[in-house]
This record gives structure tokens, sequence and C-alpha cells, in this order.
């Protein structure tokens, strides 16, 4: 028998596991495992704050929840157990999708990690699930052998090696949670459309700011370097130049930036080519256009057809890690095809400033 | 959507092949289908090379090489010569 069961010890097992005082605990419930917490099925203000800070802090995030059993509703031994990843937004949206149904919620350790980028590192595995089934004697709480796992957790987890370790069968329901209860209603079988990931443009829209967000930093020391470059003059920094030379150069690439980080995700489907260099190098044709408008020197102009396609082409191809449908012997021939072009083209941006510099400065 | 032609990894084997459907369950892109009573691969061109189908073939019947189409953790392994390594959903 588990000591926990000991009731004058209840009272502290709740100070000594973080999972008792979280706001989604209502209660415990006593079953032969010990006390297991009871959770809500309500997202509060708090939790969409959580969301939130989720989202803008790209994907980093330290909204973990304890890895463990969970209890929903009122379940009883012949309820079903769904397995989940200790991404915090993760497991509030099954938990709100399961409102008004009895189940038990196992929770893997996944560093925090929600289970389609865990499973691609394995660590939403058949290992990690094996472990967890094994550790919280899950055999002793359920009397069936079955596990329902989100589709996209079969990317790291392996069902028929999961039944021969531990004897429980896995079950995948289907990719999003919002699905899962027509899935129940179904007897158990996601229809095909739930078995498929897509990427709307709602969603593209939702992550495509997101893609700036590393960027800026580089775009910040560029823009420095742009401005003393550009308004460097024999008599010192020109507010001339930098006002009519190096602002406009900062503003291009920032639109160049835009065109590869926001409109290629918005834009996706109606982009000519596959390629996500392609598809950038199509969507950076709009800032050069608009630099014929800002300077008449022929070299600047070079410059900018040549650095600014590149910028909005490279910012397009990082995009490749958000999608949900590059392969990655796609992206390294992307790579090894794009990535001499972008170099040389950087040496000849280079080698462009220089030869504009110094007929600026009268040295050629 | 559909990304660049004929790179995909992906290799069926048809003899290993017993019909379990497990494949079908898993790939996120409806890559495999059961038709006539086979199992066929409808479209290769949508294999995002997940491995899904690979990890849950009883029969070992699927190859791919697996792993993640994200430029960041490839520009990564390429320079480094290192496992890609992909730093959007790092902790
Ligand atoms: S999972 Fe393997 S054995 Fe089963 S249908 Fe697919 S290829 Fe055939
Ligand atoms: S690797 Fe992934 S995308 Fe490709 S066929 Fe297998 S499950 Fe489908």
């Amino acid at each position: 028998m588990n000591t926990n069961n000991n009731s004058c010890c209840s009272a502290e097992d709740k100070s000594n596991f973080s999972k008792y005082s979280e706001s989604y605990v209502l209660t415990t419930k006593l079953t032969p495992l010990g006390f297991i917490p009871v959770i809500s099925s309500k997202i509060n203000f708090r939790d969409k704050l959580e969301h939130f800070k989720c989202r803008v802090s790209s994907f980093r995030n330290n909204y973990k929840i304890e890895p463990g059993l969970y209890a929903l509703g009122t379940p009883d031994e012949s309820s079903e157990v769904f397995v989940t990843a200790n991404y915090k937004y993760t497991f509030d949206v099954l938990r709100k999708e399961l409102n008004n149904f009895n189940c038990w919620i196992l929770v893997l350790e996944t560093g925090g990690i929600n289970v389609w980028c865990a499973a691609g590192k394995g660590t939403f595995g058949t290992e990690e699930l094996v472990e967890k089934i094994k550790e919280t004697q899950l055999e002793r709480l359920v009397s069936h052998k079955r596990l329902i796992l989100p589709q996209l957790g079969a990317v790291g987890i392996s069902a028929y090696e999961v039944e021969n370790q531990s004897g429980f069968k896995v079950i995948y329901g289907p990719v999003k949670a919002e699905d899962i209860k027509s899935f129940i209603k179904n007897n158990y079988e996601a229809f095909e459309n739930a078995r498929r990931v897509k990427f709307p443009i709602w969603e593209r829209i939702k992550v495509a700011p997101l893609e700036l967000v590393p960027a800026l930093k580089k775009f910040f020391y560029l823009s420095i370097v742009f401005l003393i470059f550009f308004g460097l003059r024999k008599e010192g920094i020109m507010f001339k130049d930098i006002y009519y030379i190096g602002l406009p150069m900062i503003l291009l690439t920032f639109s160049a930036l835009v065109s590869g980080a926001i409109l290629v995700p918005v834009l996706l489907p109606f982009l000519p080519f596959r390629s996500f260099a392609l598809k950038g190098c199509v969507t950076g044709l709009i800032a050069p256009l608009i630099s014929l408008f800002c300077f008449s020197n022929f070299l600047l102009i070079l410059f900018c057809w040549i650095f600014l396609p590149a910028v909005s082409s490279f910012t397009a191809l990082l995009f490749t890690g958000t999608t949900t449908y590059t392969s990655p012997s796609g992206v390294t021939k992307e790579l090894k095809i794009g990535l001499p072009i972008y170099i040389a083209g950087i040496v000849v941006c280079i080698l462009i400033l220089i030869i504009y510099k110094l007929s600026v400065l009268g040295v050629i | 959507m559909k990304y660049l032609k004929n790179v995909s990894t992906l290799e069926f084997d048809r003899n290993k092949c017993k019909k379990c459907l497990m494949c079908t369950v898993v790939c996120p892109h409806g890559v495999f289908k059961y038709e006539n009573n086979e199992i066929k691969i409808t479209d290769r061109d949508r294999c995002m090379e997940c491995g899904a189908c690979v990890n849950n073939c009883p029969y070992d019947a699927i190859k791919v090489n697996k792993g993640v189409g994200c430029a960041e953790a490839i520009i990564y392994s390429l320079l480094t010569g290192k496992e890609p390594k992909c730093g959007c959903c790092e902790d």
C-alpha cells in the first residue's frame, strides 16, 4: 500500500508537491495510488495571461506543469487515460476540451515543450512514456490497458514498443485537442480531416510576427553601422547624409525583413515557387523598387537590388522552422544552393559599398 | 501546400507490409493510403520526414531520414557538423 494514503500526511503532501497548489487544481482525490490532484476544465484569466506570455516570449517559456497523473471530473478505474506534454498551454487546451468528461490525464516530462516539438526531440518519446507508466503504477489505477495520445506524439512514440514494454495499447487521437469531443463520440476514431496537420491563414498570421523578434537585435546593430557608414565624410559625420541615405536604407532593410518574415508566411500558398528562399526573393523585390524613389546614385540602387532581396529570402528561409510541412531534406537542399549565393551576395554588397564610399570621399 | 519536389527520403517496402494501417493513422499529411487491399504512397512530395510512420510500423516496412525541416537547425548542423539542433523550441 502507498504510505501517502495515510490521512495524517495529506496536508504535508500538499505542501511538498507544487502541483497541489496550482490554480487549476480544485481538490485531491483518494485513489489506490494515493492522492491525485483533481483539476478544473476552466481556463481563467491567469491562464490566458500565461498563454499570451508563452507566445510573445517566442516559444521559450517556463510555463511547465508538474508531470504525473491528474484527475478530471470524477474518473474511475474504467475511465480513459489521456497523455500529454508538460507545456502549460498544451495542458490547458486539453483540460478545456475535456470539460464534462471524466478521465485521467498523464503528463510526461517534456521540459515545458509542446507535443510536436518534444516528439521531434524525442523527449515526448517511448522511453519517457514507459517510464511514467511504471513510475505512476498506472496499472493499479485503471482496469483497462488503453492510453490516448495526441497523433503528433507519434513522431516520438512507437506504439508497438510501448505495448511491448508496458502492456498498454496506444490509441492515437486527433491532431488537435479541439477534435477530441468528436473523436470520443465517433468511438475513438478520428475523422480523416482531424488527422491532418494544416497551416491555415489565421495561424500563419499569428506566428508571423514572432519571426521578426529574433531578427530585430541584428537589425538594430546593422542600423547603427548604416548610420555611421553613410554619414561618414571627410568633414566628420554628416547629418544630411544620415537623413537622406542612412535613414532610408534602414527603413528599406526593415521592409525587406517584413517581406521575408511576415509577407511570405501570410501569402504562403499564393506566392510562386515551392522554395522558401525563392518566395522570399519574390516579396523581397518590393523594397528595391521603392529604393528607386529614394536614391539617384547607381551604386546605392545596385546595392539595394542585391542586398534587400537576399535579406528577405534568408528571413523567409528561416520561417521553415515554424511551418508544418517542410522536410529536412528539402531545407538542406535549399541551404546548400542558397548559402553560397547569400555569402557571395554579401561580399559583392560590401564591395559596392566600399566603391561607393571611396567615390563619395573623392578618393576615386 | 507542398514543399520541394522529389526530395523526401521516404521508402516503403510493400513485401514487408502486413497492412496493419498504422501508417495511415499517424501520418500528419496523409501520405499513406489503404486502397484496393493495398497500402499506397499517395504523394511523396507531401512527406515532411517526421518519422511518425517509421516509429509506428511494427514490421519495419518503412524507412525515412527523420529530422526537423528547420533552416536554423540545419544551418547549425552544416556549420558545426553536429546533429541539427532546433533553437526555436528550446527551453
Ligand atoms: S504500418 Fe507498416 S505494416 Fe502497417 S500498413 Fe503501414 S507499412 Fe504496412
Ligand atoms: S515521415 Fe511523416 S510525413 Fe512522411 S510519410 Fe511518414 S508520417 Fe507521413
